[in-house]
């Protein structure tokens, strides 16, 4: 489902990716781990089209992403869901406002179902008691889970998850790897997850990849990921990991 | 690198900020059929826009109309006929001062904090957000406050011009001897003579008001959006914003009134 072929990127004056490629499969989890500022989000901003690479192809479901006129982005936008690394919620907006947000924008559903849908998704990410609050009022952890409640309230095909867990305590940690888990496995739904954290990786992995120096220094399937002899698998998957 | 570079580089640079700033223009004059959408937010800005601009536009205003009646007064004192003092601080406040005032004090007031809200947007990925949930930040972040100020600048700028024309009728009738009733009826056959339902002072006036909040509205949503590298870029942002907004209020200004008093006669 999602495809990158030699990707490369620079910004600024840095060259951010050389070279990526990857491939998730439709209905599988990829986890991209990697040292900070190797170009992680960077590389989910190429597949939903916010960033163009100088050179190579990004392809979701076989179509071109930096080919795509405004109208076939803005219809791929439409059927993924992205969750920020944190949360990038709209500050004068109120949580439920915030997550009710893509559906008011384009008229999905009459006003009734809307509130219900955007209750539900709370639910599922635990934040149903903070629906009215502001985004300047909750903790980072919080805003987090109203951003992957934002990203999974379309009923996205593909969802890009950047950290996930970052910032939050090991109890509702392990109830966001469920629900990653849970959202692919019921509802099939391909998702990129970028994250540092081994259990999440191991838990809502199917494939792992490490990047490094602008490529996958070492991919592969979770077993062999976390059996792995490669001095990045190891320090990312490794025992001494967390 | 030598001087002729800088300068050039610096030339290009501004080139691509003027082609930004167009181009926003632009698609926000496309995203017009969107204001039935967005009505209740953008009265919002214009409401909080003009709270927190009018006090200070008050004050500003009557000490300009104060100066202006001061600094006339002098000349005329010298010739002997200060009986056209209201009309010279009512064309010149309604003219020039009044839009001026308001002008500067809301690129500085609510220029500055738009570029920063939309600056603190963009580089915490929120801009991104809304662009990934296919949601045009032109019509949901800009046109709203262009819309604001586009109205509110005007209304403001009738404000400045009365507090303007008082603020010159005090220093009329106590430094300068012309009585309340003299001022204020020269400053009104001023602003009415010319015959048509608006008179052409005021119209002038207002029109460049108009033209004035639109173009800090645009320079300031424009800054906010090609804010990059964190709070400091953010900064880099409000200072572009204002300075750009002062110089289009003074080159803007200059054009129409060049237009209507000297190009259509
Ligand atoms: N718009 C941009 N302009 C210039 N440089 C950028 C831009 N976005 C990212 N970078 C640079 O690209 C590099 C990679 O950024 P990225 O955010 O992808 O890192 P990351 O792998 O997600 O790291 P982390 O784990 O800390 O989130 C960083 O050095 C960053 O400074
Ligand atoms: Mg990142």
């Amino acid at each position: 489902m999602i495809a990158l072929r030699d990707v490369f990127k620079r910004l600024g004056d840095r060259q951010i990716l050389a070279g990526l490629s990857l491939n998730v499969p439709k209905g599988t989890n990829f986890v991209l781990m990697g040292p900070s500022g190797t170009g992680k989000s960077v590389t989910l901003k190429h597949v939903i089209g916010i960033l163009k690479p100088d050179s190579g192809s990004v392809r979701v479901d076989g179509q071109e992403v930096p080919a795509m006129d405004h109208d076939q982005l803005m219809a791929l936008r439409r059927r993924m869901g992205y969750l920020f690394q944190n949360g990038a919620l709209i500050n004068w907006l109120s949580v439920e406002d915030n997550v009710a947000l893509p559906l008011k924008e384009h008229g999905r559903l009459p006003k009734g179902e809307l509130q219900d849908r955007v209750m539900e998704v709370l639910r599922l990410v635990g934040m149903d008691h903070a629906a009215k609050q502001f985004p300047p009022s909750i903790s980072g952890g919080m805003k987090l889970r109203a951003g992957l409640a934002r990203a999974l309230v379309t009923k996205p095909e593909c969802v890009l998850y950047d950290e996930p867990n970052a910032g939050l305590d090991p109890i509702i940690s392990q109830q966001i790897h469920e629900l990653i888990k849970e959202v692919r496995d019921t509802l099939g739904v391909t998702g990129l997850i970028v994250t540092h954290s081994r259990a999440c990786a191991t838990i809502c992995g199917d494939h792992i990849g490490i990047l490094e120096h602008g490529k996958l220094a070492v991919e592969g399937t979770v077993d062999e990921m976390v059996h792995s002899e490669h001095p990045l698998a190891k320090a990312f998957l490794g025992g001494g990991a967390d | 690198m030598n001087v002729l570079a800088i300068v050039g580089s610096n030339l290009v640079t501004r080139v691509n900020d003027a082609g930004y700033v167009m181009d926003l223009l632009l698609r926000t004059a496309m995203a017009v059929r969107y204001v039935p959408r967005r009505l209740r937010f953008t009265l919002d800005m214009a409401f909080n826009a003009g709270v927190r601009a009018l006090p200070v536009t008050m004050v500003v205003a009557a000490f300009a109309g104060a100066i202006l009646a001061m600094q006339t007064g002098i000349e005329l004192r010298r010739f002997g006929d200060t009986t056209v003092l209201g009309t010279i601080t009512a064309l010149s406040m309604c003219r020039e001062m009044g839009p001026f005032i308001t002008g500067v004090i809301l690129a500085a007031t609510v220029g500055s904090s738009m570029a920063a809200e939309i600056g603190t947007m963009k580089v915490s990925d929120e801009v991104a957000a809304l662009e990934v949930m296919s949601v045009d930040p032109v019509n949901y972040l800009v046109l709203p406050r262009v819309i604001a100020l586009a109205i509110m600048c005007p209304t403001l700028t009738v404000l400045s011009n009365l507090i303007g024309i008082y603020g010159g009728s005090v220093i009329a009738e106590n430094n300068l001897a012309v009585s309340n009733e003299l001022f204020w009826n020269s400053a009104r056959e001023a602003l009415t003579s010319s015959g048509t339902l608006l008179p052409k002072e005021v119209y002038v006036g207002l029109l460049k008001a108009l033209l004035f909040g639109i173009a800090i509205a645009i320079v300031s949503c424009a800054a906010g959006l090609r804010a990059s590298g964190g709070a400091l870029g953010v900064g880099l942002a409000v200072q572009t914003a204002v300075r750009n907004s002062v110089i289009l209020i003074i080159v803007l200004g200059f054009i129409v009134t060049w237009f209507f008093y000297f190009l259509a006669g």
